[in-house]
């Protein structure tokens, strides 16, 4: 089968000499739920750009849904849906024509256009909304926005650019539940986020990008399989002085009812819990402390930052 | 995209930029109504009657082509070169880049967007012109012909503006510090007959002096140059344009990183 998006060799060198992308290979399997993970300046947008013609490759391949970008770019497009990680539309127009125009842009005629505008304005909630200027929506009404643009013309292929940042938790979650809809009727999905939780949750493969190489490009099963280490926050019943020793196990006070404990790959945290008990402390509740991806992901892109440069230089 | 993909892509930027336009019209149709009638006014009326006659036609008539066609030309040039920079400043135009509407149909939706406004302010400053003296057609075939190009002319004109400004300010230099002096000096107040023979050849390098001339003779029947000169200059400079501002997109001129 076509992969949904194939990268080969791509490389992008902007006119100050900076080489944001050193030769990036990466395939999107139809119907994936894909996270393009990095952090800040690491290439993400970057690529997305050059898949989405916003920015010019240096040189590589891409191609959308089986067309190559350098000789069949109008029906690469048709293929695609883009949601940008900044707002980008036309603040002084109306909700419902910023769907119908872009969807005119893709060739469908206004009656159409308006069917499938209001369709997506009533999937993400704007139906209210479609009389009103863009400039009066909310943040989080936006984004919404912008997905609706993105999907009004029925691509296979939607690409997401930080879709969720500054959006509140409800809302946030509210979008998961639509993108993860979309996903089910077949519509392939890549973004790019920091809520690395966002990945956990909805993604089924991750790549990794760091100064413009692909560090890591693996399931989100076997990404997780590799950590081996988690960290539990235990809350006891009584407040505590200091953190009860425990054999074989780190065991800080984090506060004074909380104890945090790090869990190697293969130790049982039932002996976390006995040794607890034998000294007599009672644990009433427990949680994960971090995200797991989180920490495999800083892992990861530490190990990836060249010699003698530290992140924040890195970044600089 | 097939034909008719192409043409909704097409009507779609025009109708988008007709209403922009007209959205704002205390902003866009307004000023320059109220500007030529104060021209009419001060220059044709006030001025004109103790001027006596140019090229053969008391002065109100004379004034009256170089007036519309200088509303035709700033207003076509103007309404491309702030809507498309307005795009590129909001990254609006991404909505563009993104479709898969090729680079011509975006250059003619944009001009012809252009050409609506520039043609819509020529119309109504040719009616309020009719409130001061009578206009008689001398070829209307002339009239429209070289109205159309000069406003497609000047839409392209402001489409390159547009690619290559990276400031507001960058958008209003063209317009003040060369398009305003060569229309002052096109031909739009004085017939080139009244300068002296150097400055009469330094004129016959202004484009606008054709364009001018040209609309001058539909109206009037009169010209400083051959009116089928001034439809080749303007051919040739819509060729060259285009073909620069084409050239532009493909490369993603100001618009791609």
């Amino acid at each position: 089968m076509t992969n949904a998006l194939e990268i080969e060799g791509l490389t992008k060198t902007y006119g100050s000499g900076f080489e944001a992308l050193k030769g990036i290979d990466l395939k999107v399997a139809q119907g994936d739920f894909f996270a393009l993970l990095g952090p800040n300046g690491a290439g993400k947008s970057t690529t997305l750009g050059i898949v989405c013609s916003l920015v010019t490759k240096s040189a590589g391949k891409v191609s959308v849904f089986g067309c190559d970008i350098d000789t069949n770019l109008s029906d690469a497009k048709l293929n695609l849906g883009v949601v940008p990680q900044e707002f980008n539309f036309n603040q002084f127009e109306k909700v419902f024509d910023i769907v119908t125009i872009q969807a005119g842009y893709y060739g469908i005629p206004l009656k159409e256009a308006a069917v499938s505008a209001e369709k997506y304005l009533k999937k993400l909630g704007l139906w209210d909304k479609r009389n009103t200027p863009a400039r009066m929506l909310s943040g989080g009404m936006k984004r919404r926005l912008m997905i609706a643009r993105a999907l009004v013309h029925e691509p296979k292929l939607l690409i997401l650019d930080e879709p969720t940042a500054g959006v509140d938790i409800e809302l946030r979650r509210s979008m998961w539940s639509f993108l993860e809809e979309m996903n089910r009727q077949g519509t392939t999905i890549i973004l790019t986020t920091h809520y690395l939780e966002e990945a956990e949750a909805l993604c089924r493969n991750i790549a990794i990008i760091d100064h413009g190489r692909i560090v890591r490009n693996t399931s989100k099963r076997e990404l997780l399989q590799q950590l081996s280490l988690e960290t539990f926050l235990l809350d006891t019943e009584l407040a505590l002085d200091a953190a009860p020793e425990l054999e074989g196990f780190s065991c800080r006070l984090d506060d004074e009812g909380v104890l945090e404990v790090d869990v190697h790959k293969g130790q049982a945290l039932n002996d976390v819990f006995i040794q607890l008990e034998q000294q007599r402390v009672k644990v009433v509740s427990m949680r994960t402390k971090a995200n797991r991806l989180e920490e495999l992901f800083i892992r990861m892109v530490e190990h990836s930052a060249p010699e003698g440069e530290t992140k924040t230089e890195g970044r600089a | 995209m097939n034909a008719q993909a192409l043409f909704t892509a097409y009507t779609t930027i025009v109708l988008r930029e007709i209403r922009r336009f007209t959205r704002i019209w205390p902003q866009t149709l307004l000023p320059p109504a109220v500007t030529m009638t104060l021209y009419f006014i001060i220059f044709g009326n006030l001025i004109g009657s103790r001027i006596g006659e140019m090229g053969g036609f008391d002065y109100m008539s004379f004034i009256v082509p170089g007036l519309i066609m200088m509303a035709v030309i700033t207003n076509s040039y103007a309404n491309v070169v702030s809507s498309f920079f307005s795009m590129k400043f909001q990254r609006s135009v991404e909505e563009l880049l993104v479709s898969p509407v090729p680079n011509w149909v975006i250059l003619a939706g944009y001009v012809t967007g252009g050409m609506a406004r520039g043609l819509g302010i020529g119309v109504i400053v040719t009616l309020l012109s009719l409130a001061f003296t009578q206009l008689k057609i001398h070829s209307l075939p002339m009239v429209v012909v070289t109205v159309f190009l000069t406003s497609a002319l000047f839409s392209v004109g402001g489409f390159i503006n547009a690619l290559l400004a990276t400031k507001f300010d960058d958008v209003s230099i063209v317009p003040t510090f060369v398009l305003t002096p060569l229309t002052y000096l096109g031909g739009v107040f004085y017939s080139i007959d009244l300068l002296p023979g150097f400055w009469q050849g330094v004129s016959m390098a202004n484009p606008i002096l054709y364009m001018v001339n040209g609309f001058r003779f539909g109206i009037l029947g009169v010209s400083d140059v051959n009116p089928f000169v001034s439809l080749g200059m303007i051919l040739a400079f819509i060729a060259v344009l285009t073909y620069i501002a084409l050239k532009l997109l493909a490369r993603g001129k100001g618009i791609r990183h």
